[in-house]
């Protein structure tokens, strides 16, 4: 029968209708702030400093401010300035490190670079600001994390990771 | 007594009210025109705002999303929020278009919007104006709509809402003519253009007057002209015209999102932004209207005498109870085919208005003819077969080809 595609049509739409009240799996949409999110083991959104002690964070920082990740990044979002000591000697850390989350598109590219194993992607998204330049530039004493939290974030990298590092140090010792 | 018959409540206790003032004809003329326009004024904006309301819920459903939910009781406060969002929106004029015309298109399109209203009947005693060519009055003030969508379109001096008023005027008035023709076959058979008239033509009076309940209820629905041929055929013709009158999916062409911003309405912000839909859904509403009073029996619907009554004339549920739940009823079909169809091409919205469906309204005027001097035995299973032939044969013709055999070389 002529038109008979719109009633098939109009069919479909309305078992989706009713579909919707009474079958769950139909209606995917996360209710959000209440019923909480759906950050997984694979989430990604932008990087952060791991360091290992947490008594001295910011002494304990894995990156030794080599700026691979600053020259590798792509939208160029990442800021580094070297510390120096008294002697005006370059120390093995990073006096700056910035980034501007309104810049990073989370490509994960500074750390495929990283040789340290210091810069890792977070899985935090709750970075709304009430100022668009301030609240989006972050530094590092916001950047560095501990590698326990990045442990629950993301276990299984952080396992391998840890391994690594471990073969690492290993090394020297039996060389 | 006063309770005698509910359905005429408001308009006894109105009547009442104006026999106390009888003395000062010229507050009792002011305070009649207050009554018959202020209602339609109040009533159908909040029709709108419950409207948008049930539009984004019931889309939201049929993609299997949950839709407002947020702004109070399932989000029955959204139509609110919206509201004060719009007002407090910068409105932005061009500084290439016509200032006055800018202004005056959104105020224009609201007036036959709402004038329309008037010659509905909303229940017995409850026509705001009962005129007697009340069906070519609607559609003389309805066609008139046409004009500030195109004020709007050529005002906005914007190439996008220029396409928008071109393509709305040629909507518009090549669909008003199947509209129009479907309409005729309901006017034949009454007599009578008035709208309160067609309304009474539908019920079968012996039997809504008579003392059986059963009798009563089905003399208030056998006789719907729905329920003859020419009736239903004039019906869908009424609803498919209707939905392009109104721009509403899949003849949405005058706003198309995705192809041409939004139409007329691309450099509208804020306030007039928010009348422009308003006025869409008050003509949505007031089309329904005449569909329903034309089509689907006006105010009457299986109804009662209560038992404690001794009015012949006196009915238990109020008729625009009736009216109203059939307007929302064909509200809602508008929202299921939008939530269904996707929109039509230019050349296909034309040709489906004067190939398709003109052709079946002028052959339905000849049905309705033979009907109505054929016995109904005969006339009612005669003008369904005809009108279906006619409907796939109409249909098969116009198909057209799928155009020359292609041949791909390298496949």
């Amino acid at each position: 029968m002529l038109g008979s595609g719109i009633f098939k049509g109009l069919a479909v739409t309305a078992k989706n209708f009713f579909g919707s009240y009474f079958c769950k799996s139909r209606l995917t949409t996360l209710q959000y702030p209440e019923a909480g999110n759906t950050i997984t083991a694979f989430s990604r959104n932008i990087p952060f400093l791991v360091f290992d002690s947490e008594e001295a964070p910011l002494d304990t920082l894995r990156c030794v401010s080599c700026k691979i990740c600053e020259k590798e990044c792509p939208p160029q979002c990442i800021y580094i300035v070297q510390d120096k000591d008294a002697n005006g000697k370059a120390l093995k850390q990073p006096r700056i490190f910035d980034i501007d989350i309104s810049v990073c598109m989370g490509c994960q590219i500074c750390v495929e670079v990283c040789p340290f194993e210091a810069i890792k992607m977070d899985s935090t998204f709750e970075l709304a600001g009430a100022d668009r330049f301030a609240d989006l530039l972050l530094h590092r004493d916001q950047l560095a994390k501990p590698n326990t939290y990045f442990h629950k974030i993301h276990p299984a990298e952080a396992q391998e990771v840890d391994a690594r590092l471990a073969a690492k140090q290993k090394k020297p010792a039996a060389a | 007594m006063i309770l005698d018959n509910p359905d005429q409540l408001i308009v006894n206790l109105v009547q009442q009210g104006l026999d106390l003032l009888s003395g000062f004809p010229i507050v009792v003329l002011v305070l009649c025109l207050l009554l018959s326009t202020v209602p339609l004024i109040a009533i159908f904006p909040a029709c709108f705002a419950i409207t948008t309301w049930l539009e984004r819920k019931g889309l939201a459903r049929i993609q299997n999303r949950i839709g407002p939910n947020r702004a109070g009781w399932f989000g029955l406060l959204q139509p609110v929020a919206d509201g004060i969002k719009m007002l407090l929106k910068e409105d932005i004029v061009p500084r290439a278009g016509d200032q006055l015309t800018h202004f005056l298109a959104p105020v224009l399109l609201l007036v036959p919007a709402f004038t329309v209203l008037a010659v509905l009947p909303f229940s017995r005693n409850m026509t705001p104006a009962a005129a007697d060519t009340g069906v070519i009055l609607f559609f003389a003030i309805g066609s008139v709509s046409t004009l500030p969508v195109f004020l709007a379109g050529w005002s906005s001096h914007n190439k996008y809402s220029l396409l928008g008023g071109m393509r709305a005027i040629a909507q518009m008035v090549s669909y008003e003519i199947p509209l129009v023709l479907s309409t005729v076959t309901v006017v034949m058979l009454t007599g009578s253009l008035n709208t309160v008239r067609i309304v009474e033509a539908q019920q079968v009076s012996s039997w809504v007057l008579g003392d059986n309940a059963a009798l009563q209820i089905l003399g208030q629905v056998l006789k719907w002209n729905v329920f003859t041929p020419w009736g239903f055929i004039g019906f869908l013709i009424f609803f498919v015209a209707s939905l392009a009158e109104v721009n509403r999916c899949p003849f949405d062409l005058p706003e198309a999102d995705s192809e041409i911003v939004a139409g007329h309405l691309t450099e509208y912000s804020g306030f007039k932004y928010a009348l422009f839909f308003m006025a869409e859904y008050i003509s949505a509403f007031a089309i329904s209207g005449l569909a329903v009073t034309l089509f689907l029996g006006g105010w009457s619907g299986p109804n009662i005498r209560p038992w404690w009554s001794d009015d012949p004339q006196a009915l238990l549920i109020p008729g625009f109870v009736w009216f109203f739940l059939k307007m929302f009823a064909l509200i809602l079909a508008m929202i299921w085919i939008r939530g269904t169809l996707p929109r039509l091409r230019v050349d296909h919205l034309m040709g489906f208005a004067w190939k398709f469906l003109m052709p079946l309204a002028l052959l339905n005027i000849f049905v309705a003819g033979a009907y109505y001097y054929l016995p109904r035995w005969i006339g009612w299973p005669a003008g369904f077969v005809v009108l279906y032939v006619c409907y796939e044969w109409l249909g098969r013709i116009n198909r057209g080809s799928l155009g020359p055999k292609r041949t791909y070389r390298y496949a």
